[in-house]
């Protein structure tokens, strides 16, 4: 028997939470945060802790399902919180107050939370037990489903629903010929009416997923060209070699009914406004729970009722009143929106509705029988409009006279909601109920970067739907209070960056003082010269230590080399893709030891050599190139390393020749000046040993080529990369690697990395894929011109430098004198030099 | 008395940039701006707050009007004609008299640095 049971004479009361979901989870995290007594024991079928199911498809696209993990096992631990997982509850003893586990613990509770959720419903077709069929709710139905579609070609969805389009999505990203098969006539029937779903159904089929309507199954047999063939109602047949079952959820009632709780009708554990069941000691929150008849089949009202099970335990009196069940979402690429009452059945309702066959649009807005106020709406292929319909419906906002408006195709004047009409009681983030006054009280204790407003109120980090409308009201609240954000490079200039850029290019300038004459004041300052420089060199590409240029530069672009702290330099050779002779190795040695140099390998597979003064830089660097070395760039706002694996040549895993294409790509991008430094990483398949996607650009190979990731970050904020487009052949990978540095280079601003020019980027990164893949704005070639021209132009600063005496001049350390700087001074440790402390410096100075 | 004494030529400076000069064993940095109503400037070469011999290699800077270097280091601003760290007020690095005379670039040395009267 457990140790831990019949307690319950205790300090602490005991609460213990059945089913560790998203709801489960975020319940224990309230009890946490709200510093209650309560002794949490929380217990979980799944052999993980939780995790957020609703990006579960992101793992088809690439991302790891450790990335989901909401929370940890250490963190429970350190929280106090007593964590099973893997051991569901079999029973509730509602008179003895304790559950049973199937392995037989048992738990005493004082109170009891269930959160067990919903479980997948598979109709009972004979034959849909095969071990070719599968259900997609857990991370382990996705490694089953992976499993199987890696032998197979051709998979079927059943249920043409939210979550089965999404299933679709997930198989055609695993590469299968994909079909979904739909009972209704028409596909998301919940959320979308018949005319909508019609468009619906065009755009996903022109992407090469067929769609069969209608349909029911009889039964599932052995096939003749795939491993199974379904046979319908009808007569006709479709074989697969897999099918996925996605035909709706069933609240997950089992202990509930057994423990005799109220149910309703067709499942669910009825509750009410305080989330409590027909026993007063038992609550139940998220799917598994039935509120005024409904089940709310979302995150959001989930969190909502675990925040009031919460206040409840903590004696608090929150109520659950129900949820808004909008949702925006991209299916398969294709904008879809449902909002409140879609299919306008209030009474009275009127609609107005806009089609647009050729561009597979379809919107519709119903509004209240006196025109004031919105009560639904239906999106396909645009949800633009989303964001102020809902905040129409939410906060019944007055329509304007013509309702069509909203929805009439552009061109029109669209009176969109700005962020100033809402009221403070409007709710921005539904996922953790922020409202927007609750962004305003945080601007007001200075939090005013869009980051701290997240990480503060957690806005905007659940399904991520309301980020667009969130930086709006962020935006609109700063300018409010005169936060003016202007984008003003410095006090000499009353431009972005991104202007200053259109401005060198547009107006030819060549020079920092014909752009501060033109379009500055003043003398300029360290901010807006390395920025020019910048410029200057990611549009002409001249020799960076012209005289018109030396004066701008950091001191490490004038020195080519990085300054250390005692105002030594060290030196980075570039090893283009980690590869390098042994012969090369052996110069780098001896003119380490030569100098005697502190030598080290970097982080970026390459060696760096420390405690240079500057008088020594040209003659090192003649040596390096000599031998064949060439600037690595270490020092320069400009592309920095690219990682590689071993790739195919070696590694037994290898799909492609992840070294040569590294060394091509060093090759192409080396000497690029950009907005901030670039690192790329080259991987040759997909156990990534090259980390690409921690990478301003990372390329993975695929079977068929190579997948690009984009906007990757290690250091000080790590982002992953995002998968930008798959199974590339070589010509195309580069075009786009062209391009989207160049948009890069074009519009971020000064020392902002690829990874924060993207988040800050509107529309981000779908934006981003129509200007680069789609062309959107039709400058698709005009980036890789420039890219082309600065490709052409490319030289090694340092062998340019070492072969103009003039320019060597520039590394004296003395103008008068041949002497070494006496405040450098250098102890040894390990056999190497390293910079004397100020206390060892202050001993050794004073005994020489 | 204090007598000019010529570090170097006038060739030997980098325009809208900073040069090195040994004066006595002290390093002394020179920037070079011609063209402006003042044309060149003399500082320590020795940033007090990164502790290292580095402010010839900053880049000149103006700040609401003040001609000024940012230390290579940390950034910080050091006013030309006053040797005062704006960032940091409580360090300061001496103003060296600096002339162009016929081609030659001449210091003079200056006063210690007292840090009470430097503001
Ligand atoms: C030498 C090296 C450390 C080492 O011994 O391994 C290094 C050294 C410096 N890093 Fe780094 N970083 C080095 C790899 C990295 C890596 C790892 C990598 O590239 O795979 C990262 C994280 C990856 C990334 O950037 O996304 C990294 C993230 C940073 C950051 C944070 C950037 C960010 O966006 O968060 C800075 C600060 C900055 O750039 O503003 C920085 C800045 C610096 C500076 C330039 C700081 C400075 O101003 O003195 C260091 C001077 C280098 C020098 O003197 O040569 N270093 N630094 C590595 C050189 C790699 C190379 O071969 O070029
Ligand atoms: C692929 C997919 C995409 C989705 N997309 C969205 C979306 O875009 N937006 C949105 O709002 N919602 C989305 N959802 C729905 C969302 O995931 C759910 O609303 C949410 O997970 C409900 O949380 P929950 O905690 O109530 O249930 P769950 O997350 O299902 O958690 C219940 C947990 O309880 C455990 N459990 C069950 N019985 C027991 C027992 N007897 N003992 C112990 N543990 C037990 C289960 O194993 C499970 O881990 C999506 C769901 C899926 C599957
Ligand atoms: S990433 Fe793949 S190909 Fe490259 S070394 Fe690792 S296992 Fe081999
Ligand atoms: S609405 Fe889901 S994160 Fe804000």
């Amino acid at each position: 028997m457990a140790a831990s049971s019949f307690s319950s004479s205790t300090a602490s009361p005991r609460v213990v939470v059945v089913g560790n979901g998203m709801v489960g989870h975020h319940l224990v995290e309230q009890l946490i945060n709200e510093k209650t007594n309560w002794h949490i024991t929380v217990i979980g079928a799944e052999p993980r802790p939780a995790y957020d199911r609703v990006h579960l498809s992101d793992v088809f696209a690439g991302r790891e399902p450790s990335e989901l993990a909401l929370t940890t096992r250490e963190f429970y631990v350190n929280a106090g919180v007593e964590a099973i997982f893997g051991d569901a509850v079999a029973s509730i003893d509602r008179d003895a107050r304790k559950v049973v586990t199937e392995g037989g613990r048992e738990f005493a509770y004082d109170k009891l939370v269930l959160a067990t959720g919903s479980y997948p419903f598979v109709p009972p077709v004979p034959g849909s037990d095969n071990k070719l069929c599968f259900v997609y709710r857990t991370i382990d139905d996705l490694g089953s489903i992976k499993a199987a579609a890696a032998t197979a070609k051709k998979g079927v969805v059943v249920g043409g629903g939210l979550l089965g389009l999404e299933a679709a999505n997930a198989l055609r990203n695993l590469g299968l010929e994909t079909h979904v098969v739909e009972f209704a006539p028409q596909l998301m029937g919940v959320q979308v009416d018949p005319e909508g779903s019609a468009i619906l159904k065009k755009k996903i089929e022109a992407l090469g997923l067929t769609a069969h309507l209608g349909k029911n199954t009889q039964k599932i047999i052995a096939g003749e060209h795939h491993a199974l063939a379904m046979h319908f109602v009808d007569g006709e047949i479709l074989e697969t070699d897999m099918i996925v079952f996605s035909a709706g959820v069933r609240p997950d009632d089992k202990l509930a009914r057994a423990a005799e709780l109220k149910i309703g009708e067709r499942g669910g554990i009825v509750v009410d406004y305080h989330c409590r069941t027909s026993d007063e000691s038992i609550y139940a929150v998220g799917e598994c729970a039935l509120w005024g008849g409904r089940i709310f089949g979302l995150v959001a009202p989930g969190y909502q009722m675990a925040k009031v099970a919460a206040s409840q335990l903590a004696g608090g009196d929150l109520l659950f009143q129900g949820a808004d069940m909008s949702t925006k979402l991209k299916l398969l690429g294709v904008d879809v929106g449902s909002i409140g009452d879609s299919h306008a059945r209030s009474e009275g309702a009127l609609s107005y509705r806009v089609i647009d066959e050729p561009n597979g649009i379809y919107k519709k807005i119903v509004v209240s029988k006196d025109g004031k106020h919105l009560l639904g709406a239906v999106l396909v292929g645009d949800n633009g409009i989303y964001d102020t319909l809902l905040q129409y419906m939410l906060n019944k906002i007055e329509l304007p006279k013509q309702p069509l408006a909203l929805i009439a195709p552009s061109g029109g004047e669209v009176p969109v909601l700005g962020a100033d009409a809402l009221p403070d009681t409007a709710t921005i983030c539904s996922c953790h109920n922020v409202s927007k006054g609750a962004i305003c009280c945080k601007i007001e204790e200075g939090f005013v970067s869009l980051g701290d407003i997240k990480a503060e109120t957690k806005a905007s980090t659940g399904c991520g739907g309301c980020s667009a409308l969130l930086k709006n009201v962020v935006d609109a609240e700063l300018k409010k209070r005169g936060v003016a954000v202007n984008n003003y490079l410095c006090e000499h200039f009353k431009h972005s960056r991104q202007e200053i850029f259109h401005l060198v290019r547009v107006n030819k300038i060549k020079t920092f003082d014909e752009l501060l004459k033109k379009h500055g004041s003043g003398g300029g300052c360290e901010i807006c010269k390395p920025t020019a420089a910048s410029i200057f060199a990611s549009i002409d590409n001249e020799y960076v230590l012209e005289k018109a240029h030396v004066g701008l530069q950091d001191t490490n672009d004038t020195f080519l080399a990085n300054m250390q702290k005692d105002g030594t330099y060290s030196i980075v050779p570039r090893i283009a893709a980690g590869e390098i002779t042994p012969q090369k190795l052996i110069v780098l040695g001896q003119v380490a030891e030569k100098y005697k140099l502190y030598t080290k390998i970097t982080g970026g597979q390459r060696i760096d050599l420390f405690g240079a003064r500057v008088n020594q830089l040209p003659l090192i660097w003649k040596e390096l190139i000599d031998a064949g070395f060439e600037t690595g760039h270490a020092y320069g706002k400009s592309v920095r390393t690219v990682k590689s694996c071993v790739g195919s040549t070696w590694c037994r895993y290898g799909q492609q020749d992840s070294v040569s294409m590294a060394i091509a790509i060093e090759d192409r991008y080396k000497g690029l000046r950009s907005p901030h430094k670039l690192k790329f990483a080259v991987s040759g398949c997909t156990r990534e040993c090259a980390e690409a996607q921690s990478k301003d650009i990372g390329v993975i190979a695929t079977d068929k080529g190579w997948n690009l990731y984009v906007c990757g970050n290690g250091g000080m904020r790590p982002r992953h990369a995002d998968l930008f487009a798959t199974d590339l052949d070589d010509e195309t990978l580069v075009k786009y690697i062209d391009r989207v540095l160049m948009f890069y280079v074009r519009t971020a601003d000064r020392l902002q990395r690829t990874s924060v020019w993207l988040e800050n980027l509107e529309g981000g990164l779908d934006y981003l894929k129509q200007v680069v893949i789609d062309d959107s704005l039709g400058i698709g070639a005009e980036l890789e011109t420039q890219m082309a021209h600065l490709v052409s132009t490319y030289q090694c600063e340092w062998k340019t430098t070492i072969e103009d005496a003039e320019k060597v001049k520039r590394f004296r350390e003395f103008v008068n004198a041949d002497v070494p700087d006496a405040n450098v001074v250098f102890v040894e440790e390990r056999g190497q030099i390293r910079p004397a402390t100020t206390v060892e410096k202050r001993e050794l100075i004073a005994t020489d | 008395m204090n007598e000019w004494v010529s570090v170097c030529r006038i060739d030997d400076l980098v325009a809208g940039s900073g040069v090195c000069a040994l004066f006595n064993g002290q390093q002394v940095a020179i920037f070079y701006l011609p063209g402006e109503a003042q044309p060149i400037y003399a500082i320590d070469n020795f940033d007090p707050i990164g502790a290292a011999n580095v402010l010839s290699r900053g880049i000149i800077g103006d700040v609401q009007g003040q001609r000024v270097i940012a230390s290579p280091l940390y950034k910080e601003h050091f006013s030309f004609t006053t040797g005062r760290c704006l960032e940091k007020p409580e360090y300061a690095v001496r103003v060296w008299p600096v002339r162009i005379e016929g081609g030659s670039v001449q210091l003079q040395q200056p006063a210690a640095l007292n840090l009470e009267s430097a503001a």
